[in-house]
């Protein structure tokens, strides 16, 4: 099978307990490369334990997750040593917070926050660092002359789109991103958006996003996995399951968004 | 002719949970065949399930019962049972949809927005806004329109981004969901060129039309729904 | 009344064992801050108490000890270190770098080249050069396990943002052995060429942060740059004005009320050293001129 062919991400099982709390239970999947799943489900749904899960920020309870590397072999992430863990997280994954301040480094220009990553896979040319930072935020719509400045003088809008820029300047081909559109208004919101689904195709990302908005899902995402309660309640296109839930969640889930 | 699309004993109802598990019936065993080259017009009230007939092809709705065979180039495949990846695959080369009413994702340019079904199939940038400006143009939309979000069009005018939208690519079988409904006489007519061209092209392509005047235009043979209604 | 009587050189046996121990490991791993169990010391922390147990812990009866602070050797500091040691070990001590087998400095490296002989003990204050961007103990040992450091080229980025060139005048970060990031400890980056390559062994102590760390004789320390910002010597515009010297590393000296001031040799050894050779020289000149 051509590599594209492979998934890039297996999720077998997983399943997390905190203690006698379940986080979630037996959730498996399958990413490929340039897709786009949203996890969405309300709080306590168990999404954000999945994504860490995913991530291979917290050791499952059971299950395991497969990723195929960059040089084709497929590794189960409880293996990788934290070194591996590290370098992996640093080039070939993005993790985009919910909150920029927790994805950036607050005290660092933003040039020097995109090119942190540079610079740890080796980068050692000022010129050229700095110049992949300057593209990289006028990708991000971010005004390149800014570079200089640190990201607690920019918006919160700016902040995130600085994450992204951050968290895509090495080419990763899996992002992970927890709520992205948290916290913003809503016209923020809208031109985050916009670049995301821009950025996904343009790089072909493959992309995990967690939200608690169906609308968000529906624009971004190409499958949707709906939760609850930990469990996978429904899971198919994004399109199929938000116009034709078939589960009673679902259903209410879907219902009970307001119109504009 | 070639067929493009076999759609075979097709049974679906919805369930509403919300109501106590209130079962709605939709479609009871609905079979056609659409070929290449040909137009099929479904008819029937409203309500009969047309537009959720469409919605089955395309994916976007599931179907309990039957099976819903489209024959591409890779050989056939049903879409009732297909994996999302197939469907995705299969949106992106073979079947387009034109849906009744456009939606709008805010800040996209209309013509990035008919432009889009090329470039996910891998068009490069400028072959696709050049062909996008060119189907706005022979619609009519003034190219002052077509750098800005559709979300203020009026319906007709989003009705023609969509229709742009569905034809910009070569898929096989394309799928229109009342295509003229907000157009006027002369729009209309345009259309119906448009789907006059395709059909000359070899697509095969389901319609859903409510004006008797353009369906006599477009159609080759028409289906009634109603024949296939779930009794209620 | 009687007089005290020290352990030699004021520490227990058994923590100097634990001190060498500490040391061993140190230049076992180059650069690699290895955490001992720093005693309290009969000076507080911030005057050198990491050197002093450093020092203490590598002393003999036969050594001759040279105690600088900032390249003097009669500064409060450096004196009240000699005293001590003088006292509780009873060992020679000397201002002439060449004489000394053990140097305890304060933010400056000798100027006269170290020899195989020698052993340079330099006091530390902060011993972490990931200190300033991660506040965190627990992350900051992860980043050297896994030579994570991505974040100390990031400061040099900073630098370079913001001032046009790295801003760093001492304290200047090294890789030592192309291994571990490290703290020269805060001499001038003038100095960081001294620590490559020399045959002495250098130890470091910081006694606050409870940390020993080393490099061996011969061993490898580079300066972080960037390929199109290479690190560079700072360079002095003048000569010292006392000896003359072009290569030494210059105080500047408030000489009046009218802003006068002057350079001299940080090192007052070497500037001494220098000065009574040219008096020696031109004493010798002046007899065969007169003879």
């Amino acid at each position: 099978m051509a590599d594209h062919e492979q998934p890039l991400l297996v999720a077998d099982g997983l399943t997390k307990w905190y203690g006698r709390q379940l986080g979630c239970r037996d959730v498996s999947l399958a990413l490929f490369e340039g897709e786009v799943l949203a996890v969405v489900g309300e709080s306590g749904s168990g999404k954000s334990t999945l994504l860490h899960l995913l991530a291979g920020q917290l050791a499952p309870s059971a299950g395991d997750v497969r990723y195929r590397m960059r040089d084709g072999v497929t590794r189960d992430l409880a293996t990788l040593s934290e070194a591996e863990r590290r370098f992996l997280a640093r080039t070939d994954w993005g993790y985009v917070q919910q909150d920029a301040s927790l994805g950036l480094r607050m005290g660092v220009s933003a040039g020097g926050n995109i090119g942190e990553r540079l610079m740890a896979v080796g980068w050692r040319h000022y010129g050229r660092i700095r110049g992949a930072a300057e593209s990289w935020l006028d990708r991000v719509e971010i005004d390149p002359s800014r570079i200089d400045e640190s990201p607690s003088r920019y918006s919160g809008g700016m902040r995130q789109r600085l994450q992204i820029a951050r968290n895509l300047v090495t080419q990763p081909r899996l992002v992970f991103m927890d709520e992205p559109t948290g916290g913003l208004d809503v016209s923020v919101q809208a031109r985050l958006l916009d670049l995301l689904r821009r950025l996904v195709q343009d790089l072909g990302l493959a992309v995990i996003v967690v939200t608690h908005d169906l609308a968000v899902a529906r624009l971004l995402s190409h499958r949707i996995m709906v939760m609850k309660g930990g469990e996978v309640i429904e899971t198919g296109l994004t399109d199929q399951v938000l116009d034709d839930p078939r589960e009673a969640y679902t259903q209410l889930l879907v219902s009970s968004v307001l119109p504009v | 002719m070639t067929t493009v699309l076999e759609v075979c004993n097709v049974s679906k109802s919805f369930t509403m949970h919300l109501r106590g598990g209130l079962t709605l019936p939709v479609v009871h065993g609905v079979s056609f065949e659409a070929r290449a080259g040909e137009c099929i017009v479904l008819a029937g009230p409203s309500g009969a399930g047309k537009s959720s007939m469409l919605k089955m092809v395309f994916g976007s709705y599931r179907c309990d019962l039957g099976a819903i065979r489209l024959h591409h180039g890779d050989g056939q495949t049903d879409v009732a049972r297909a994996e999302p990846r197939t469907i995705l695959a299969l949106r992106r080369r073979v079947i387009a949809y034109v849906p009744q009413f456009l939606r709008a994702v805010p800040r996209v340019a209309a013509v990035d927005v008919v432009a889009e079904p090329l470039i996910a199939g891998a068009t490069g940038r400028e072959i696709a806004m050049r062909r996008a400006g060119d189907l706005l143009a022979q619609l009519n939309l003034p190219e002052r329109m077509w750098s800005l979000p559709p979300a203020t069009f009026s319906g007709g005018e989003q009705q023609r981004v969509n229709i742009a939208r569905g034809l910009i690519g070569d898929h096989p079988l394309l799928l229109l969901d009342e295509p003229t409904a907000s157009l006027d006489a002369a729009n209309r007519a345009i259309v119906i060129d448009l789907v006059n061209a395709r059909k000359r092209r070899g697509t095969a392509i389901v319609a859903i039309v409510h004006d008797a005047d353009v369906r006599d235009a477009i159609a080759d043979r028409i289906i009634d729904v109603t024949a296939f209604a779930a009794a209620a | 009344m009687s007089a005290h009587t020290y352990n030699f050189a004021y520490l227990d046996e058994q923590t100097k064992r634990m001190i060498r121990r500490a040391i061993l490991k140190a230049v076992a791993i180059p650069g690699y801050q290895v955490p001992f169990a720093s005693r309290e010391m009969p000076m507080p922390y911030g005057w050198g108490t990491g050197g002093v147990q450093v020092t203490a812990a590598v002393l003999g009866p036969d050594d001759v000890l040279k105690v600088i602070d900032q390249g003097s050797d009669d500064t409060t500091n450096a004196v009240s270190i000699r005293k001590f040691f003088a006292k509780t070990a009873g060992v020679r001590t000397t201002t002439r770098t060449e004489e000394a087998t053990v140097i305890q400095t304060r933010h400056r490296i000798p100027e006269r080249p170290l020899t195989e002989q020698q052993i340079l003990v330099f006091q530390v204050p902060i011993p972490e050069p990931l200190r300033f961007l991660e506040p965190r103990e627990t992350e900051t040992r992860r980043m050297h396990a896994l030579a994570d450091y991505g974040v100390m080229h990031v400061k040099l980025y900073e630098d370079i943002a913001r001032h046009g060139h790295i801003a760093t005048t001492y304290a200047y970060p090294v890789t030592v052995d192309s291994r571990y990031i490290m703290d020269p400890s805060p001499t001038p980056k003038f100095d960081n060429p001294k620590m490559n390559d020399c045959a002495a062994l250098q130890l470091f102590g910081a006694g606050r942060e409870k940390r020993i760390y080393a490099i061996p004789p011969y061993t490898k320390v580079v300066s972080l740059d960037f390929e199109d910002h290479p690190f560079e010597t700072y360079r002095h515009d003048a000569p010292c004005a006392l000896c003359g010297a072009t290569d030494s590393f210059l105080d500047e000296v408030v000489t009046d009320d009218r802003g006068g001031r002057m350079f001299v040799c940080s090192d007052s050894a070497y500037c001494e050293t220098r000065r009574s050779v040219q008096s020696s020289a031109q004493g010798t000149q002046a007899e065969a001129a007169n003879g």
